[in-house]
């Protein structure tokens, strides 16, 4: 069966939103913002999911759209409001961040992701062929995410990013990975999250505080 | 079935251990679970040598000459080094550092991170692989900060998001191996992700996608191996967190996660018939080993140098495993056994040593060898063995890479020698005048075990002195089978 045209533009439109969503998230400096956002994309993630699934007719793909829909959408957002409410950082924000600076990186980013993904895109006989290149961009942005940031909550949040970049990629390039290793990469997920979580109280317990600066005393003079 | 045993009794033991682990004989149990593990690898052992490989559960699980001595050694280290931690955590305890809840998630943890490794080795999806290291992270993330200061709190947390991200490239390596494999073996049925099918076909795999795969799989798993130059967390790692756990990162997990890359490095070689992994595995292997030489000599905390000296062994294995061919690939299963063996062992004598010192940094260590003996000579020996001093099976290993490495990459050698020759100079310095010396330094309340110390050492002296022909039969077949 040859795809629709318009459930290939669909998906085009999805991971164009997902990589706009990275852009967003690279851009924000509220923390409680950057939570939304990542359900936001969570959501974004969850569609393209469903109509990949719908267009290529691989049933085992709505499993996970759902998979995903119930973990990034609800589950995870939820534990990180929780959180943030508990810890009472609700309108904490990054304040040493340049934006235009990273905005500028993130750009160089992108190309060098799309540059790296052309021969594999070629190859790929899936109806999504060209968006494994923007799965390799939202990996690489959330990693520059994760370095640009000071406080231990954004760093999670671009922790999780990245995951969601790898399993559009893997959506996107090959239809999904077997069941099995789905449910361990989400278990390992949400499991992580639960272990971070108890992470901020360690943190904040002995430095009163979020701020990764005081975790800068480990290294060689 | 046996097999299923294997893994079955760790993660009983987890479960068990976390309801119950804060009763009194918690690490009692913790022990007898450990012990138990270590029968089911001996019979498993057993089997694999009298009935050849095998493959169960609908070929979700095999066990191979290659990691079948990685799943005994792993269940070895994982028993000795419960033996060990007994006596070792019951002092913390005395001496207020831990409390029993914490010993609970600590005892639950340990079977839950001797579960993951075991499940790492044995498994035959690739995609499982990829859970389970992932597993083993957070299993032991918890057990780094277990005493709650501030700066094991930043090595937990550096420890995290180090090998997360690492661990991501991982993820996205396997995803492209799948990727390519799913045009040869079709994703029905799904079997395009387990390594026995994928070893049958890697002459068929897409190259430049594998060769691009392999980029990740090694940056990956090789942030867990300890490679420069993601290594940061590891020093940390090692010297923050509980002793026990500093012996079983060096010893156990830094071997399952360079197992993983060699498992992959085999399916790259087949598809790309280029030389490109191996001599990135080199590349790395050789930029960690002389970095780590020079960053000993800049240490004063006694753990942080061993866990300098482990990545300094990883990246003489790796740069092994790299130049490939059978001595090199022979040479680097032994050095992966011995190192682990004396490695874990420096770790039980260094516990025990930064216990009764009330300290890790070594000027405050002094005279050990009046204190202790026992504990003296067994850091003695141990540093010796590590250095590769004959007859200890590390100077058989270390010379099979070095004459391989003269006789294919003479290059190498000299860059060789000299983080061997720094490491020799800087270890052996500063364990001298702990050893011996003046002290003032008082009786422990429990007696240490000092009995996994000498057995470890003895089997790396055997192994030197002389290998069994069952084991070498072994090493040979698991160095054919990497190629």
């Amino acid at each position: 069966m040859p795809p629709p045209n318009w459930s290939s533009q669909l998906i085009h439109l999805g991971a164009a939103l997902l990589l706009l969503s990275s852009f967003a998230m690279l851009s924000q400096r509220r923390i409680l913002s950057l939570v939304n956002l990542f359900a936001l994309q969570g959501a974004v993630l969850s569609v393209s999911t469903a109509i990949v699934a719908y267009t290529s007719g691989a049933s085992h793909l709505y499993a996970s759209a759902a998979l995903s829909l119930l973990l990034k959408v609800f589950l995870l957002p939820w534990i990180l409001h929780r959180l943030i409410v508990r810890l009472n950082v609700r309108w904490d924000t990054e304040t040493q961040l340049n934006i235009p600076a990273t905005m500028l990186v993130g750009i160089l980013v992108v190309v060098f992701a799309f540059a790296l993904a052309q021969p594999i895109a070629q190859l790929s006989s899936a109806v999504t062929r060209s968006t494994i290149g923007i799965a390799l961009a939202v990996v690489l942005l959330s990693f520059l995410m994760m370095i640009t940031r000071r406080k231990a909550i954004s760093q999670v949040i671009g922790f999780l990013a990245m995951e969601n970049g790898l399993f559009f990629g893997a959506t996107s390039a090959t239809y999904g990975m077997p069941m099995v290793v789905e449910l361990g990469v989400a278990l390992d997920v949400l499991v992580g999250t639960l272990i971070l979580g108890v992470f901020f109280f360690q943190i904040r317990e002995q430095f009163d505080s979020l701020d990764l600066q005081h975790l800068e005393r480990l290294k060689e003079d | 079935m046996v097999l299923l045993w294997l893994l079955a009794i760790p993660l009983l033991g987890c479960m068990v251990l976390a309801l119950f682990g804060a009763r009194r004989w918690g690490a009692e149990a913790n022990v007898a679970f450990s012990a138990a593990t270590l029968a089911a690898a001996v019979v498993l052992t057993e089997h694999v040598i009298a009935d050849g490989p095998m493959l169960v559960a609908h070929e979700q699980f095999f066990v191979d000459p290659f990691n079948v001595f990685l799943i005994a050694l792993t269940a070895l280290v994982g028993f000795t080094t419960s033996v060990f931690s007994r006596p070792y955590m019951r002092v913390e305890e005395h001496h207020g550092r831990v409390n029993r809840r914490r010993l609970r998630l600590y005892h639950s943890m340990y079977q839950l991170f001797v579960f993951t490794m075991l499940l790492a080795l044995s498994t035959n999806n690739l995609g499982l692989l990829w859970v389970a290291m992932e597993a083993a992270t957070l299993s032991t993330v918890l057990l780094v900060s277990l005493y709650r200061t501030a700066a094991s709190i930043e090595a937990a947390w550096k420890y995290f998001i180090l090998c997360g991200v690492g661990i991501a490239q991982a993820l996205f390596g396997t995803i492209l191996l799948y990727f390519a494999a799913e045009k040869v073996l079709g994703a029905e049925g799904s079997t395009a992700l387990l390594w026995t099918h994928l070893n049958a076909v890697k002459g068929q795999l897409e190259p430049t996608v594998l060769g691009l795969a392999f980029v990740f799989l090694l940056v990956g798993y090789g942030t867990k191996v300890g490679l420069a130059p993601l290594h940061n967390w590891l020093p940390d790692a090692h010297a923050e967190g509980p002793t026990p756990i500093s012996a079983v990162l060096s010893g156990l997990l830094l071997n399952v996660a360079l197992y993983a890359v060699v498992r992959c490095k085999v399916l790259v070689d087949g598809a790309t018939h280029s030389l490109l992994a191996g001599r990135l595995m080199m590349g790395f292997g050789l930029l960690s080993a002389v970095l780590a030489a020079f960053f000993l000599w800049r240490q004063r905390d006694i753990k942080r140098l061993f866990g300098y000296s482990s990545i300094e062994h990883m990246g003489i294995i790796t740069f092994a495993f790299g130049m490939g061919g059978p001595i090199a690939n022979f040479a680097a299963l032994l050095h992966m056994t011995v190192h682990s063996l004396t490695k874990s062992a420096i770790f039980f004598a260094v516990g025990h040593a930064a216990q009764k010192a009330g300290t890790q940094i070594m000027d405050d260590i002094r005279g050990l060898i009046v204190v202790s003996p026992t504990i003296g000579w067994g850091l003695m020996i141990g540093t010796l063995a590590i250095l590769g001093m004959p007859p200890f099976g590390v100077f058989t290993s270390e010379f099979l890479v070095l004459t391989t490495a003269m006789r294919e990459h003479a290059w190498a050698t000299p860059i060789l020698l000299l983080a061997l020759g720094i490491a020799f100079a800087a270890i052996f310095t500063r364990v001298q005048a702990m050893v011996f010396g003046d002290t003032r330094l008082q009786r422990l309340p429990h007696s240490p075990a000092l009995l996994p110390v000498f057995a470890h050492l003895l089997l790396v002296l055997v192994l030197g002195v002389y290998i069994p022909p069952a084991l070498a039969q072994w090493y040979r077949l698991a160095a054919a089978l990497i190629g």
